[in-house]
């Protein structure tokens, strides 16, 4: 057993904190006021190669592996959590299904312009009446000659604003339910694609969710992506491949939130004295940590056992829903340490407690993901016993 | 044109340092490479990429010097020199540094050498110049901006805040002040390609040098941190007073008046 990083990994993982730590996180107040994230950043965020991450070489990426992907989401985890979100959504929902499942011509065309970040990739499965029961999406997509024309709308989709290559779920054969669903690329300058209003959120800001409408959307049959019929399984693998990553990412926004509360617990007197000696302080820190140290284990198993390539649906499961859970735990017990200026604007607890809150809910609910590891569970018993458990 | 930039390891002056035994405890220390060859390896980057030709970046230095090289290869360098000293040397000067460097150089077709204007850890500034001269080639010092066509170098130099404009030619020294450009971070792309690209070490023996060639010429006496900053001092009362009080404190107290 070997904990440790490759030397690739710890030198790729310092450059990216260098980069955050100086530039994104020096930006954080202005992402937060403007609602978006400064062009200049988004330059270097290219520049960076950053847009790039699970992209593989031969197509201008760096065809990171996932231990090696999540090792990049901590660091990235450490800032802006809008800025995070743009380039996790990028690299992972927003670019996985043309890696995993495009053909040579679909990669050949999408990928080397998706890794420089010259085209954002996002991910179009939620519709008003589809969130976690995704198989009931209205969106139909019906062929026509050698096209298919879309019809419906999107909402709640995140970097659909700067987004130019959207995986698109719809529905191609309304008789077979969740089984005649197909995935699409969609490209925003396809006749009859149009954004929506940008929705104002809780958190996240300067990571923008749009609605998208498609109005009689033209797409080439030659954009289908994998099989006709096999979208909403596509669709599952897609973000089944992004949850260890989400782990990442929350794990590294709570050891930032860690680093604020060990400097302001020394820093901070009450009753004569740094709060960091109040028992009652310590142990939150203490228990913070526990936390994150489970988390950090759990996250890079999942990463590792991915690349061994086996089987982790419930293993990912239990990464997402324990990290997001454990993201919302430490925000709110950072706020408690930091007071009344946790929850004060001018600084930034508060801007994590509400970008924390999302985390259970986006990419399969903590309730789906429960789901998930319960079916798991069952699988094995089944598996185990071949017999009694129907 | 071959591009070379002389660079250094130094402590990063914007972490917490300590001194102990009068020397920088190097624990717990972060090592970077000295921001103002920082922008010497940028601007030779650039230089490559508006002419041609090669960068390569040099450090006279330990094994640990590695990283640092590394990274400027990570920036974007073509070829990186260690010349490590770490068996051969206990200390070393501007001199030794300089001695080194020029033994190094004997034999190089050199177009321009890019140093920083100091290095942030003993701020001597010498290096550059000295070698300079024991290669008699011209430098220029603190330059904020440099243009190169054919043999003739255009160059606008900072001094005190004034700027000063030259008109020089290759082969040429120039050192690199803030304000020349803006370092890029270097890429993911890079940092993987840097490992695979060439870094060769030599020792002084390499170099047909002694220790004796390079024994320092200067002798560091002690290192310490400045003073703690003590609180300010509130003055209170009538106005007249106060005056009269501050007046009286920068004579006495502060020696200043």
């Amino acid at each position: 057993m070997d904990f440790s990083f490759s030397e690739d990994i710890e030198l790729l993982r310092e450059g990216v904190r260098k980069f955050v730590q100086e530039e994104v996180e020096q930006a954080a107040m202005e992402i937060e006021e403007k609602n978006e994230i400064p062009e200049r950043i988004f330059e270097m965020t290219k520049d960076m190669g950053l847009f790039g991450l699970s992209i593989p070489e031969e197509y201008g990426g760096l065809g990171l592996d996932m231990v090696g992907k999540c090792a990049i989401y901590e660091e990235l985890g450490k800032t802006h959590n809008g800025f995070t979100t743009l380039v996790g959504a990028h690299t992972g929902i927003g670019s996985v299904g043309i890696v995993e499942l495009g053909t040579e011509a679909q990669k050949q065309k999408y990928l080397p312009k998706m890794a420089t970040g010259e085209w954002i990739g996002a991910f179009a499965l939620t519709e008003p009446s589809a969130g976690s029961n995704a198989a009931n999406m209205k969106t139909r997509a019906e062929k026509k000659g050698d096209k298919y024309i879309i019809n419906g709308s999107k909402h709640y989709i995140t970097n659909g604003l700067d987004g130019h290559v959207f995986t698109v779920m719809a529905v191609t054969d309304p008789e077979k339910g969740a089984k005649g669903i197909t995935s699409f690329i969609v490209e925003k300058d396809f006749p009859g694609f149009e954004v929506g209003a940008v929705e104002e959120k809780m958190g996240l800001r300067g990571s923008h969710s749009v609605e998208l409408f498609f109005d009689d959307m033209e797409v080439p049959e030659e954009n289908v992506l994998g099989e006709e019929g096999q979208g909403y399984v596509n669709a599952l693998k897609i973000l089944a491949n992004g949850r260890a990553g989400l782990a990442a990412r929350n794990l590294g926004s709570c050891e930032k939130l860690l680093e604020h509360c060990m400097d302001y617990v020394f820093e901070r007197e009450q009753f004569g004295k740094p709060i960091f000696e109040q028992q009652v302080i310590q142990h939150k820190l203490a228990d913070i940590t526990m936390e994150i140290e489970a988390l950090r284990a759990l996250t890079y198993r999942v990463a590792w056992m991915t690349d061994q390539k086996q089987r982790v649906v419930k293993e990912a499961a239990v990464a997402k829903l324990f990290g997001s859970e454990v993201y919302n735990r430490v925000a709110d017990a950072a706020v408690q340490i930091h007071g009344g200026i946790g929850y004060m604007k001018e600084y930034p607890i508060e801007r994590y407690y509400r970008d924390a809150r999302i985390t259970t809910i986006y990419e399969g609910t903590s309730e789906i993901q429960r789901n998930i590891i319960a079916s798991q569970l069952k699988r094995e018993v089944k598996k185990s016993t071949k017999a009694g458990v129907k | 044109m071959n591009i070379f930039v002389i660079m250094k390891r130094t402590f990063d002056t914007e972490e917490k340092i300590a001194v102990n035994d009068e020397q920088i405890e190097e624990e717990g220390a972060e090592f970077i490479i000295n921001p103002y060859d920082e922008y010497a390896v940028e601007e030779a980057i650039n230089l490559r990429e508006e002419h041609g030709g090669e960068v390569t970046v040099v450090t006279v230095g330990e094994e640990e010097s590695e990283k640092q090289l590394r990274n400027a290869l990570a920036m974007g360098a073509d070829k990186a020199v260690l010349i490590n000293t770490e068996d051969d040397l206990e200390d070393g000067d501007q001199f030794t540094t300089v001695k080194i460097l020029e033994a190094f150089f004997e034999e190089k077709e050199v177009g321009i050498i890019l140093a920083g204007n100091v290095a942030i850890d003993e701020a001597s500034g010498q290096v550059g110049p000295r070698l300079a001269e024991r290669l008699d080639i011209p430098y220029v010092t603190t330059i904020t901006s440099i243009n190169v066509d054919g043999k003739t170098v255009q160059i606008e130099r900072d001094v005190e805040g004034d700027v000063e404009k030259v008109e020089t030619y290759l082969p040429l020294l120039v050192t690199c002040q803030q304000g020349l450009n803006e370092p890029r971070y270097p890429s993911l792309p890079g940092i993987m390609k840097a490992k695979k690209k060439p870094l060769e070490e030599l020792e002084l023996d390499d170099l047909d040098l002694e220790e004796d060639d390079v024994e320092a010429k200067t002798k560091t006496v002690d290192i310490f941190l400045p003073p703690e900053k003590e609180a300010g001092k509130v003055l209170e009362g009538e106005v007249d007073d106060q005056v009269t009080e501050l007046v009286a404190l920068l004579r006495n107290e502060a020696k200043v008046l």
